[in-house]
């Protein structure tokens, strides 16, 4: 384990130090949001009945754009400049697990940006932008939960992606057709529950949903704690199906690689 | 025991073939074809405890593949290898605690940050003694002179200072066996030096194994007693640097400054290769015809004022060995 907490406390503290690109990022998401809620307003006024209130979308737009730097829409791109130019062989050669490896990076990666972001912009969005307060203490806990297996997932998710470089070479491909998909899939456009019902409900079976949809919903009380444990079994089984899913590929890529050549 | 063997190791990739014209792409798609490329056909030897060992050949030659599999890197097709007792590529994690290496055109180093915070990040990775680690890490520091770089980011370094790194960063675990692929590429005269005393000093001192593969014959002639030549997949010479020599026909050459101009020299038993103003260069077989004789003819046969006898220089031999493999 210790190798792995070194790694996540060494990216952690490297990737802290963007705090220019985190600021401009900043500014993007809150112009981003503010053109979201618009939209779906404009919607809300327009429609009928509809599956969540207006205060309910106002608080997933925010989060959304909060929480948008732990969404898994990139590869990590050391490791692909390390697959490029071969160092990957390194890593090798060392008495390490590259799976676990390259999950404390992704976690590294997925956790400092989003601490810089998210908690300037939700200050600003409770306390300036009419954001919404958790429905309720339960509803506060069962999400903070939920976030923390969403975390983990979208972890999973990221080193898939990364692993996909073996194949690729560069990876860009794979991961700007999952980042497309994988956006829209998960409620980072609009809300699950305003898709029409036949395929919301599918969609929201995907592993997509768990990373952005079901805990944001928790948070509103759009899906009551009562509830929760269903999230919190969904974002887990997927967690435990990508985590085997990517060890499989990183397993085989390396397999590839050592037949290959470095 | 030896500390490396090697018995009949073979590897052969298979690379894709491209079709060319307007539809080779669109063909290679629904037939690939493949070359096999047999970067290895049987390569046996054996290192003992303590030994400096140099890998030449040419590009492409095998040398590489060779390493990379005895590192543990890569998987063969055929053949075995034992280092330490253990199977490289079966018994990945357990060997590579006991080897270094360095690779010459990758840095094992993170590029962001401070040598010092890559150093540390080893330490946790082979999960290092805090006492063996400080001590370790004083002892590169100060060899390698390393005091003034250890806190800046890698990315800044010169090359010369990066690979002396990288070569620290080889040794923290206190190595048995050190794997260098090519530690010297790209490193002007005085880096190259240092890095060649670093490693000559820590093997003689901590009685540690180098394996290290070049295509600098300085190298060779500096670090290696011994000297593998590998040239396409096949073991050709494993022996001296002296034996290299051998190798090739034992000529010499004998360089004449000129006193005055001559318009043709002709000396019996050597033979004219090239001619600048009034600087000759003659070949000669010293096993046909002695040195001294041969001077004692040339002082008779044109005016003199001065001359050398040399070896024919180590990477004329190696040339003309790689020329003459098939």
């Amino acid at each position: 384990m210790r190798p792995y907490l070194a790694v996540l406390r060494t990216r952690c503290r490297l990737l802290l130090q963007y705090r220019a690109a985190a600021a401009a990022g900043l500014a993007t998401q809150v112009a981003w949001g503010f053109l979201r809620l618009m939209i779906l307003e404009a919607f809300y006024r327009a429609g009928g009945p509809a599956p969540m209130t207006l205060s309910q979308v106002s608080a997933y737009v925010w989060l959304g754009q909060a929480f948008l730097a732990m969404f898994p829409w990139n590869v990590d791109a050391d490791v692909r400049d390390q697959v490029r130019t071969g160092s990957v062989a390194y890593e090798l050669a060392r008495p390490i697990d590259l799976y676990s490896l390259w999950f404390a990076r992704a976690l590294a990666m997925r956790t400092a940006p989003t601490l810089l972001r998210s908690v300037p912009l939700l200050t600003a969005a409770l306390l300036l932008f009419g954001m919404p307060g958790p429905a309720s203490a339960a509803s506060l806990m069962w999400f903070a939960a939920s976030m923390l297996l969403a975390l983990l997932l979208a972890c999973a998710l990221t080193v898939i992606l990364t692993a996909s470089a073996l194949w690729t070479i560069s990876g860009d491909g794979a991961s700007r057709l999952l980042a497309a998909v994988a956006l829209s899939l998960s409620g980072n456009i609009a809300p699950l529950a305003l898709l029409p019902d036949w395929l919301g409900r599918a969609v929201v079976l995907l592993p997509f949903s768990g990373i952005v949809d079901l805990p944001f919903r928790l948070y509103s009380g759009n899906i009551p704690p009562e509830n929760a444990w269903l999230v919190l079994l969904h974002q887990s089984l997927w967690t435990v199906a990508l985590v085997a899913l990517g060890r499989g590929m990183v397993n085989r890529g390396m397999r590839r690689l050592t037949v290959m050549g470095g | 025991m030896a500390q490396i063997e090697v018995r009949g190791l073979r590897k052969s990739f298979r690379v894709p073939l491209r079709s060319s014209g307007p539809f080779g792409a669109l063909m290679d798609l629904v037939h690939r074809r493949t070359r096999t490329v047999e970067a290895l056909k049987g390569i046996t030897f054996e290192i003992e405890a303590g030994q400096i060992v140099g890998c030449i050949g040419p590009n492409g030659a095998g040398k590489s593949t060779a390493i990379k599999i005895i590192a543990g890197i890569m998987n063969p097709d055929g053949g075995e290898a034992t280092v330490l007792g253990r199977t490289p590529w079966a018994d990945r994690k357990a060997h590579v605690r006991h080897i270094g290496v360095v690779f010459g055109q990758r840095t094992q180093l993170w590029w962001d940050l401070p040598v010092i915070d890559s150093f540390a990040l080893l330490r946790e990775i082979y999960d290092l003694p805090r006492r063996d680690y400080d001590e370790t890490l004083a002892d590169v520091v100060e060899r390698f002179h390393l005091a003034e770089v250890l806190d800046s980011p890698v990315r800044q370094l010169s090359l010369g200072l990066r690979m002396r790194c990288d070569l620290a960063a080889a040794l923290l675990h206190r190595p048995s066996i050190l794997f260098l692929d090519e530690p010297t590429i790209g490193l002007d005269a005085v880096s190259k030096l240092a890095l060649r005393e670093a490693i000559r000093d820590w093997s003689t001192e901590r009685g540690v194994t180098v394996l290290l593969t070049t295509h600098d014959m300085d190298d060779i002639e500096r670090l290696c007693r011994r000297v593998l030549l590998i040239a396409d997949g096949s073991l050709l010479l494993d022996g001296a640097v002296d034996d290299l020599r051998r190798m090739s026909s034992a000529r010499r050459t004998l360089m004449i400054d000129l006193a005055a101009d001559v318009a043709d020299v002709d000396l019996e038993g050597a033979e004219l290769v090239r001619r600048e103003g009034d600087r000759l260069w003659l070949e000669y077989d010293p096993e046909q015809v002695a040195t001294h004789e041969l001077i004692a003819r040339a002082a008779a046969a044109c005016p003199i004022r001065d001359l050398t006898v040399a070896d024919r220089p180590i990477e004329e031999v190696v040339a003309q060995v790689y020329r003459d493999t098939p």
